[in-house]
């Protein structure tokens, strides 16, 4: 039986008193398990995931992260487990060159320089752009960026990858390069987004949000042929499930 | 290209310089930091009225930038905003201090006349000194060497976080400024009543961003200490740069270069 990796029970959330932004969440994710996650704007997505790294810790209920309870005392050992990847990678990128930002993490994590330029090499060989190593991150394209954002997570070696909007705002052949990225990674996979071709490639099964509330969860195909449960939620088919 | 888009490209030009191949880049950033420090000290020793005595200091920026392959024009034109503010600091001496010193001609060349030149050239000279430390340097290579100085790190990590919302302030900025500029085209800047909104819009905006790329850090292991990359030792080649910069800026302090030159001239 495959061992469960997060594990929510009965989450709530709300940045203020009276407006919750989620409501009673379960959530189960197993080894080598990828799930999307979907729902219109504001549907909760993205908090989840951001109380799942443990950047909100004012919540009601429990989160562990492979047996490990998400609580202030436990983030380094949360952190080192879980990657994730933000939306804009804008806010993710802070660095100047491309080398300084996926070392950041090796370093601050006191691995020796040895250690860390072969992880950086081979985390910018896993992503296809060895040869952007010395670039200036403010003279890279949206596209590129977003590679380096995932060579800086996938570097720290996480057992679990967070990926807030992966495929926003890329030209078709740099999404189609993160899907491919994606699909190569053994890791738990949890992946917010409101691209669902991306989704019906990258994710075995699927979790429906509105409002803060988990509508449905099931079988990535299964969900995404439901014209009828996306409509009602503000979605819409696939592409490829529209005539 | 906008003003603000103008000075975000600056700011990396600055950034670029200092990942350049030259001898001046290659020396330990340790050294550096001392060298300009001592240099600083220097020319702020010097008496208000000793105008000649500083004038060879010239020397010290003058190599740098040429060892460094840096423009001096196109640096000076980088300072420009700074420059003026620093020259006016000895503006109102001159009508402070009428102490008579010597006449050239038919003028009468007062005490604050020459203490009104002497802190224009010492702002400069410690103007363009910093300014080669981060063009030849790097603000993080900067702070790596204030490490080694021993200053706390809660005060190199503000500085080193405050130089890089700088960039993020500078973006945001632009955005809101270029969001403005499109919807009021016939408007030639902004309109003093939009101040105020523009002005939080950019505050929120740019908290917005420190925020989540301090998210970012945290996420990955960042706990309060910027740790860098490039930890290299200095080398013999460090302490020689060292050594020759301690004679020549020492020796210049205790000759009078100028003063010698007018006798042997006379």
């Amino acid at each position: 039986m495959n061992k469960t990796i997060i594990e929510c029970n009965d989450i709530s959330f709300s940045y203020e008193e009276g407006t919750r932004i989620l409501n009673n969440i379960f959530l189960e994710a197993n080894e080598n398990q990828t799930i999307g996650i979907i729902g219109a704007n504001g549907a909760g997505k993205s908090t989840l995931l951001r109380i799942l790294v443990g950047l909100e810790l004012n919540i009601q209920g429990k989160v562990r992260i492979n047996q490990i309870e998400v609580n202030k005392k436990n983030l380094p050992a949360i952190r080192s487990e879980v990657g994730y990847l933000f939306q804009n990678s804008d806010n993710q990128l802070f660095t100047q060159s491309v080398y300084q930002e996926i070392a950041f993490g090796l370093i601050h994590n006191g691995l020796d320089e040895k250690s860390i330029y072969e992880k950086v090499i081979s985390s910018l060989e896993i992503v296809g752009i060895a040869h952007l190593k010395d670039k200036k991150i403010y003279k890279m394209s949206g596209g590129e960026k977003k590679m380096v954002s995932i060579a800086s997570i996938l570097a720290m070696s996480p057992k679990i990858l967070l990926l807030d909007e992966p495929t926003i705002a890329l030209d078709p052949k740099n999404r189609r390069t993160v899907i491919n990225i994606l699909n190569r990674q053994n890791h738990v996979k949890l992946i917010a987004s409101h691209d669902l071709d991306m989704i019906l490639d990258t994710c075995e099964s699927v979790i429906l949000m509105s409002e803060g509330r988990i509508i449905c969860q099931g079988p990535t195909e299964e969900i995404l042929h439901n014209k009828e449960l996306l409509e009602a939620n503000g979605l819409e088919l696939p592409l490829r499930y529209q005539g | 290209m906008s003003k603000i888009n103008n000075a975000i490209f600056e700011l990396h030009e600055v950034d670029e310089m200092a990942q350049k191949n030259t001898v001046i880049n290659q020396i330990h950033p340790l050294i550096k930091v001392v060298i300009t420090l001592i240099y600083i000290g220097i020319v702020v020793s010097y008496d208000k009225y000793d105008l000649f005595g500083l004038l060879p200091l010239f020397l010290y920026p003058l190599i740098v930038f040429h060892l460094a392959d840096i423009k001096i024009i196109k640096s000076l034109k980088k300072l420009r905003m700074v420059l003026p503010i620093v020259c006016l600091v000895g503006i109102i001496n001159p009508f402070l201090d009428h102490t008579y010193m010597i006449s050239i001609g038919n003028i009468a060349i007062t005490g604050g006349m020459i203490s009104m030149l002497t802190l224009m050239i010492k702002g400069a000279y410690t103007l363009m000194a910093s300014f080669l430390l981060i063009a030849t340097t790097g603000i993080e290579k900067i702070c790596y060497a204030l490490r080694l100085l021993k200053i706390p790190t809660f005060i190199i990590t503000q500085l080193l976080l405050s130089y890089r919302y700088l960039t993020v302030l500078m973006n945001e900025a632009n955005t809101v400024f270029e969001a403005y500029t499109l919807r009021a085209p016939r408007q030639n800047g902004v309109v003093y009543k939009m101040w105020g909104s523009l002005i939080g819009q950019l505050l929120f905006r740019t908290i917005d961003r420190a925020e989540n790329i301090y998210d970012s850090m945290i996420l990955r292991g960042f706990n309060g200490e910027y740790l860098l990359t490039d930890r290299k030792k200095a080398t013999s080649i460090d302490y020689i740069y060292l050594g020759l910069w301690l004679f020549i800026l020492i020796a210049l302090r205790s000759v009078n270069i100028v003063e010698i030159a007018f006798i042997l001239l006379a």
